[in-house]
């Protein structure tokens, strides 16, 4: 098998792409990304790996503006999706010029994708190492989640969690607890809740962001969400001294002001 | 290949100028000008480049082996009333078309004349171009020139919705004809349209023309007879219009139009977009609507006089 995994223009004789595969092991080596749509907002969620004590926090982005109304946050190899963004940022001036008119989230990620795929049909290039999740809003006001693959496949999400050592047991964690037409404060929760089950507890570990229709991205501070960690972690401590099962997400009777 | 082509490039330009005769320039010139058959291509050490130039990309074109070929073809393919008279070829043109927005959508009236120089070549030309059933486009200018890139207009539209689900707003699919048309500006392309539609935005006029000017109005008339339609528009146009007293404005503007302009004439022909699209109204015979409006005027006078002679 060793033979068909040096060129991306080669298949594997069952069938794979080796160099997508290998793609795919670069995004889980990431910090994780979390993104839950509720009934009127997304909520996107980074793992906030330790960074050098002399590094300046401020200038490292996993959460980007991609527009006005379109939020990326990345998984995988920095420098690969600094150049996918920017190749996505003008993409979408570019449909401004053209069509008069802002372009849709599904059209973004189908560009996306397209891009990616691109990079995994051509000799010499590999493809990028980078999973992405969009978040925005759609013409007629619903809440959306695309996410786009190395291997150039978009799907949209309901929830959906990438990167990270353990994406795959936030996905199932995420199956559970979803449900739709959460509010603002029964998302954050969830989110956090999903990130928990990878990060060290701590605000500093994680970074979120809440996307409102109409309004910019808007990065909630630490507070806030020391104050989300903290009553989850109430709560868990709660169900685990009255030795029931975990609390489900949606089910808190105290309202969180975010 | 470089010095080859250059030599090829100046042969055919003192063939263009009746400079040389040689029979280099004679093979060079008669491969650029025969379209028709594909003849032996690959003798020709110039014709496969032009082969190949030719079974390319549906979208580009071959131009004339010539060291300017836009001037060249501004100067011998140019379309213009009257100063194309000593040209070969002497393009279809001369029109009057209009359209109007108001409170109950669109109205696109146009006539129906075709003339090539002092000829008239046809007198039922379809100069509303629909080019979905929720856009249409009108002709002005070379006919040639509206009906292949608005039918080009077409196909861009249907791709946008196969790709977005969901249909073309006017503003972009005007804009994409307007970046086509500066692609080939300086070319010597004539075309003066309006793209018309309703979309999400409610309905939409937009001016185009081959230099990729790209207006946006409430009311446009374009063509040789478009001064008349003008003072007959201006006069009566009001935003509050009722549906009917707007098709009627329209009927009487292509009238007037084609009254007075010799490049217009024949049929008018009247469509309405609505919010589901548009729907053609009718075709006149601008000859009936002289005498019909003729007999108007009569009566008209005929109750003016009563009542000056009655007060």
């Amino acid at each position: 098998m060793a033979r068909y995994d040096r060129a991306i223009t080669v298949f594997s004789p069952d069938g794979k792409l080796f160099q997508i595969d290998y793609a795919f092991e670069a995004v889980k080596k990431a910090s994780a990304v979390v993104a839950v749509r509720a009934a009127d907002t997304v909520i996107l969620g980074v793992e906030r790996k330790t960074i050098a004590k002399l590094q300046d926090p401020r200038t490292i982005r996993k959460i980007v503006k991609l527009d006005t109304h379109a939020t990326l946050a990345f998984a995988g190899l920095n420098a690969d999706a600094r150049v996918l963004i920017e190749k996505t940022r003008i993409e979408c001036q570019s449909y401004r010029l053209t069509c008069e008119d802002a372009p849709s989230l599904e059209y973004i990620a189908r560009f996306i994708a397209r891009t990616q795929q691109r990079y995994t049909q051509r000799g010499g290039v590999r493809p990028f190492g980078v999973s992405s999740i969009l978040a925005g809003f759609n013409t007629d006001g619903a809440p959306q989640i695309y996410q786009i693959d190395p291997s150039g496949t978009y799907f949209g999400w309901k929830a959906n969690a990438i990167g990270g050592r353990n994406f795959k047991g936030m996905r199932e964690f995420l199956e559970k607890e979803w449900q739709e037409g959460l509010s603002q404060a029964e998302a954050t929760k969830l989110t956090v809740k999903a990130l928990l089950e990878v990060v060290d507890s701590g605000s500093k570990n994680m970074e979120l962001v809440v996307i409102r229709r109409g309004e910019p991205a808007a990065t909630m501070s630490d507070e806030s969400v020391q104050a989300v960690v903290d009553q989850v972690e109430a709560e868990m401590e709660e169900a685990k001294t009255r030795g029931g099962s975990a609390s489900g997400g949606a089910s808190s009777a105290t309202a969180m002001e975010t | 290949m470089a010095p080859r082509k250059e030599n090829t490039e100046r042969k055919a330009f003192q063939y263009a100028r009746g400079m040389s005769r040689s029979k280099e320039a004679e093979r060079t010139m008669e491969a650029v000008l025969d379209t028709g058959g594909r003849g032996d291509w690959k003798q020709d050490a110039y014709g496969s480049e032009l082969a190949q130039a030719m079974c390319a990309h549906p979208r580009s074109f071959t131009i004339p082996a010539v060291p300017d070929p836009a001037a060249y073809c501004k100067q011998n393919f140019g379309v213009g009333y009257g100063t194309d008279t000593e040209q070969a070829v002497q393009f279809a043109k001369g029109t009057t078309t209009l359209a109007f927005k108001f409170q109950g959508g669109i109205i696109v009236s146009v006539d129906s004349r075709s003339t090539m120089g002092p000829y008239i070549a046809s007198g039922t030309v379809k100069k509303v171009i629909e080019i979905n059933p929720y856009l249409l486009g009108t002709m002005a200018g070379g006919a040639a020139d509206c009906a292949f890139w608005e039918r080009n207009l077409g196909m861009q539209c249907r791709l946008y919705e196969l790709r977005n689900k969901e249909r073309i707003s006017v503003a972009a699919a005007s804009k994409l004809l307007a970046n086509t048309m500066f692609q080939y500006r300086g070319y010597g392309l004539s075309m003066g349209t309006m793209v018309t539609g309703w979309d999400r935005t409610g309905p939409q006029l937009y001016y185009v023309d081959n230099d990729a000017t790209r207006l946006h109005g409430n009311l446009f008339s374009v063509g040789s007879g478009s001064t008349y339609a003008y003072g007959v528009l201006d006069s009566r146009y009001r935003y509050d219009l009722t549906v009917e007293e707007a098709i009627d404005l329209g009927k009487r503007a292509i009238y007037h139009a084609t009254h007075r302009d010799a490049y217009s004439g024949g049929t008018c022909n009247l469509y309405h977009v609505q919010e589901n699209g548009w729907v053609k109204i009718g075709s006149w015979d601008v000859n009936e609507l002289h005498y019909l409006y003729a007999d108007e005027k009569e009566n008209a006078a005929g109750a003016a006089e009563e009542k000056v002679a009655s007060s």
